[in-house]
């Protein structure tokens, strides 16, 4: 049938208008229900006992004594869990329980169900565990030299998890094409996501003998699936329910070794089981930000053309996979979508360390490229004497095209965003010409929306959404997603009303139920809003579609007529000719039957086609630029960050005022990561994390954060629903750099490692006073055998997207 | 079962209007108590050592971290947690603002916050920037970066004190 969009070029009620967020309300009166809110008749309380040393073979384990103890129901060890799993398939190198090894300060290796907290926690101390001592791993350098001891008996080699090497056309002869070729290194260092929620979880085996779990967790499916692998039961007899999480920022989205041990307790005593860990244990769950050490090679000609560029990392992964090798590719991935890249290389190596382990925070795997870059791009521009903002500017990489390695660029509104805050800032009177200890800096990002392909490799859509409409003129939107606080609940409201001319509030939204709602991914890779937004507007669309011809039926006019504005369904020539929204449902329910929709998504296909080519492709990528002020104190060596004017291309925004609450929690996250985050642990003293609670983990509080200034550049994208891009994630990546920046505006020194504690500032303002080399960061990076490159003939040299035939080779004896 | 050493203790307190009488094990904090023997999970913990303003409730009017106060300290005392801050379905003022400028986004720490805000601003109806930043500065958020968090208490501020007060066209879309 001829279908018309609804609205028939009348303006949005909803998309673009700052609702409320559907479940606002609960969230300000205390009725949020989080997983450590539930309570169930009979249930038991859960404790791990975790590893005190950071490497060792476990040579006996007694639970004999904890076992007597009154009050205690049951108490497990890693026998009763034998089967691995991980959030990669490549990387099922975990047990929820620790068999016959620990490999941190941290790992569980036994854990206790009792009628209540204390006596849990009584029980610990009579568990016997006898280590004997490995050596341990706890740097970079010591994962690339060191073979043995071996933390995973799997990976590249020694302690090397995963080592990758790609090169997109010629690079040596783009070098040779430069003016100036330029190598830098940076060291961006680990920090964590330090949500306020701690992990929590509840499971339950109903007396149906099905099991249900509760859980602040991110990713409800991909625990669905690591349950049913570990618990061995069939995942039709499993039902996650992910509860509304406290905070994500990457940090709930592996299953998690809690959860799986009170599914087995649950199973094992017939009473509900639950567990909320620690700050401490939160801190040792991590899957943070990885400590990246870096290198990078870059050739411009004299106006800052990019010719070539050649990146390094090395990334500390700690001591499990987690999503670890998707991480190493994305070190690599995204240099190429903001300034035109002709050729690239990227070699990166990550490896285990005896440490938490690393994984998806917030920008996953770009922030550190990307402040390694922006600082680079910065001395550049100084060394060819051509101001920072107009090296990118004028070699911005084109929307609608391909990028080197293969990326499809949607829209791209770098430009427009570069514009507004240099204007906004008063850049062109401030840059260099602020007095000492003043300064500005300026740095670009982008980033995907959602990635191109899922974790496990399937077919299937990455977002479904089902819609339920009622007689009574009740709509039910029903999605997998997980509401993390970005407003994902929401915008699956904003969206289906919009297009049935409803208000949002009219629609009950169901989400992150694996028993109750299709499969969405997770809440990773800012993909929700532009995924399950796309499959919800489907669903909607065609719900739309029956009450339309139900009502052009019932009015007597042209399908084309029919619109949907304001819990009505009319007549656009004749708007007072129509029926309520409720009758139109009753119209559609008697000729059609029940009314029920659903809809889905999958990311177009990637022109990628190489062995690596299914990290960095999206259906569209964000992009954000960033002016900061900083005043650089040379007495103390404290940076105040100031002022921050930030732009984000967001396409369009669904609710604008979600929209600038992720960019101004993107800026300050990226600005905790730039002058205070960090995890780090004493190397000569086991292992052991410096400051694993809030008080010692500085993050900023209301005294450090700084003034934010934020405008939204709408540059609608054809894939997103309504043309919406992301924001949670990258407003955070220009900031780092913009610090470091503004810093060597201020005082002259270049800080080429964050965080910039006042430590590191003050060692280069002093190297800069004896006449030394003004900065603060590493000197070298390792020397380590990289594999031959994969050979990728670009798309301007006329690739297809596939690899070259790798050559044989006969070695000599 | 558990010892017999943990006998109750028996406290009577006032929670949100209402008179309340307890009995809980006696080294339980007023946030185990409040949480664990009265079902009010409104009150939220990010580390039970006092280090990030989560569990924030009132006590006679005043801020407190509920997980270092001993629940039998309570004896007595009036306690304000967010369970009470609406009146009926009617919400604060605070509330209100909270919500409608995104100053909840997953809302873990928003109890803590909107007491804190509540204490500020009947001392002080006229709050600068600066004195907000202040008040609040015990209490951590990781996913505003707190600006909306302000603006909130800003624009209530404003409403309490009797002004038409809207949110700045910025605050919702941006600058120009």
């Amino acid at each position: 049938m001829a279908m018309n969009n609804g609205n028939n070029g009348r303006p949005h009620k909803v998309i673009g208008k700052p609702f409320r967020k559907v479940d606002a309300r609960a969230k300000c009166n205390g009725q949020t229900r989080f997983a450590d809110d539930i309570s169930l008749p009979r249930m038991l309380y859960c404790k791990l006992l975790r590893s005190p040393v950071p490497h060792a073979l476990i040579k006996r384990i007694d639970t004999t004594r904890a076992r007597q103890l009154p009050g205690v129901v049951a108490v497990i060890t890693g026998s009763d869990l034998p089967i691995p799993y991980g959030i990669l398939p490549v990387s099922q190198d975990e047990h929820a329980l620790c068999i016959d090894k620990v490999r941190m300060i941290g790992d569980p290796v036994a854990a206790i169900a009792a009628v209540d907290e204390d006596t849990a926690f009584e029980a610990m101390d009579l568990i016997e565990v006898e280590y004997e001592r490995l050596k341990t791993i706890s740097t970079i350098e010591e994962g690339v030299y060191v073979d043995e001891p071996r933390i995973h008996e799997y990976g590249d080699g020694g302690n090397i998890h995963k080592r990758v090497s790609l090169e997109f056309g010629d690079v040596d002869e783009g070098f040779a094409e430069a003016d100036h070729v330029r190598e830098d290194v940076f060291f961006y260092e680990g920090n964590t996501h330090l949500p306020l929620e701690q992990h929590a979880a509840v499971a339950h085996f109903d007396a149906d003998n099905k099991l249900t779990l509760w859980s602040a967790t991110q990713t409800p499916h991909y625990v669905h699936r690591a349950l049913a692998k570990v618990l061995g039961l069939p995942a039709a007899h499993i039902r996650v329910i992910a509860t509304p999480n406290g905070g994500g920022f990457g940090g709930k989205s592996d299953p998690f070794n809690h959860e799986v041990v009170v599914a087995k307790l649950a199973m094992m005593t017939g009473r509900p089981v639950k567990i909320t860990l620690t700050r401490e244990e939160v801190f040792y769950c991590h899957r943070g930000r990885h400590p990246v050490l870096m290198w990078v090679k870059t050739g411009v000609k004299r106006d800052g053309a990019i010719t070539a560029m050649h990146f390094r990392t090395f990334l500390d992964g700690g001591a499990y996979g987690s999503y670890g090798v998707a991480s190493t590719f994305y070190t690599g991935a995204l240099q190429t979508v903001t300034y035109n890249v002709p050729r690239y290389k990227f070699e990166g190596v990550r490896v285990f360390t005896n440490k938490p382990p690393c994984g998806p925070k917030r920008g996953h795997g770009t922030p550190q490229p990307r402040f390694a870059l922006e600082a680079h791009l910065d001395k550049i521009a100084e060394e060819i004497g051509i101001s920072p903002v107009d090296i990118r500017r004028r070699h911005l990489a084109p929307a609608f095209s391909v990028t080197a390695n293969y990326l499809r660029i949607g829209s791209m509104g770098l430009g427009a965003c570069i514009d507004k805050i240099i204007e906004a800032s008063d850049w062109q009177n401030k840059f260099r010409r602020l007095p000492y200890g003043k300064g500005v800096g300026f740095a670009c990002s982008s980033y995907l929306c959602g990635a191109g392909l899922p974790i496990y490799w399937n077919n299937m859509p990455h977002s479904g959404v089902q819609l339920r409409l009622d007689r009574q003129g009740g709509v039910c939107v029903l999605c997998g997603s997980t509401d993390i606080g970005q407003g994902s609940d929401s915008i699956l409201a904003y969206i289906v009303a919009e297009v049935l001319g409803i208000d949002p509030f009219d629609i009950r939204v169901v989400t992150a139920d694996t028993d109750l709602t299709p499969v969405d991914l997770g809440s990773y890779s800012s993909r929700v809003t532009l995924m399950t937004g796309n499959a919800a507007l489907q669903a909607a669309e065609r719900a739309r579609e029956l009450l339309t011809i139900a009502v052009a039926e019932k009015l007597n006019v042209p399908i084309e007529n029919i619109a949907f504005a304001e819990r009505r369904a009319f007549d656009v020539e004749n708007p007072e000719v129509g029926v309520s929204f409720a009758e139109a449902v009753v119209l559609a329910e008697s000729k059609f039957g029940t009314i029920g929709t659903v809809g889905s998504y999958t990311p177009p296909r990637s022109p990628g086609k190489f062995k690596g080519a299914g990290v960095g492709p999206s259906p569209a990528y964000s992009y954000s630029a960033a002016v900061v002020e900083v005043g650089v104190d040379p007495e103390t060596g404290i940076v105040t960050v100031e002022r921050c004017w930030i732009a984000h291309d967001i396409g369009q925004s669904i609710n604008p005022v979600l929209v600038m609450g992720q960019v101004e929690g993107s800026v300050y996250m990226g600005l905790g990561e730039a002058l205070m985050e960090e995890m780090t642990y004493r190397a000569n003293r086991n292992v052991v994390h410096k400051f694993p609670s809030m008080l010692e983990y500085k993050s900023p509080t209301t005294l450090e954060m700084c003034d934010v200034k934020t405008f939204l550049i709408e540059d609608p994208d054809p894939n997103g629903p309504f043309g919406a891009k992301e924001v949670g994630q990258g407003p955070l990546l220009p900031v780092p750099p913009a610090v470091v920046n503004a810093i060597y505006d201020a005082v002259g020194v270049r800080i080429d490692e964050v965080p910039a504690t006042p430590e590191k500032v003050l060692a280069a303002l002093r190297a800069k006073q004896q006449g030394k080399d003004a900065r603060f960061g590493p000197k070298s990076i390792p020397e380590i055998e990289w594999p031959a490159p994969l050979k990728v003939p670009t798309p301007a040299e006329g690739g297809d997207g596939k690899e070259l035939p790798r050559l044989a080779v006969h070695v000599k004896d | 079962m558990p010892k017999a050493k943990k006998q109750k203790a028996h406290v009577r307190l006032t929670i949100n209007r209402e008179e309340v009488e307890v009995a809980f094990a006696p080294h339980k904090t007023l946030l185990e108590v409040l949480r664990e023997d009265l079902a009010l999970t409104g009150t939220k913990h990010g580390c039970e050592l006092g280090e990030c303003g989560v569990c924030t409730v009132l006590v006679d009017g005043q801020p407190v971290l509920s997980c270092l106060m001993l629940g039998l300290d309570a004896e007595g005392r009036a306690v304000t947690t967010i369970e009470g801050m609406a009146e009926g379905n009617e919400l604060h003022p605070l509330q209100e603002t909270f919500a409608d400028l995104g100053a909840a986004q997953c809302g873990y720490c928003t109890p803590g916050f909107l007491l804190t805000a509540q204490e500020l601003l009947e001392k002080n109806p006229s709050p600068s920037r600066a004195e907000i930043q202040e008040a609040l500065s015990g209490n951590l958020c990781r996913c505003t970066g707190y600006i909306k968090i302000y603006e909130a208490v800003e624009l209530a501020a404003a409403r309490m004190r009797g002004e038409q007060a809207e949110p700045a066209k910025e605050i919702i879309y941006g600058y120009e």
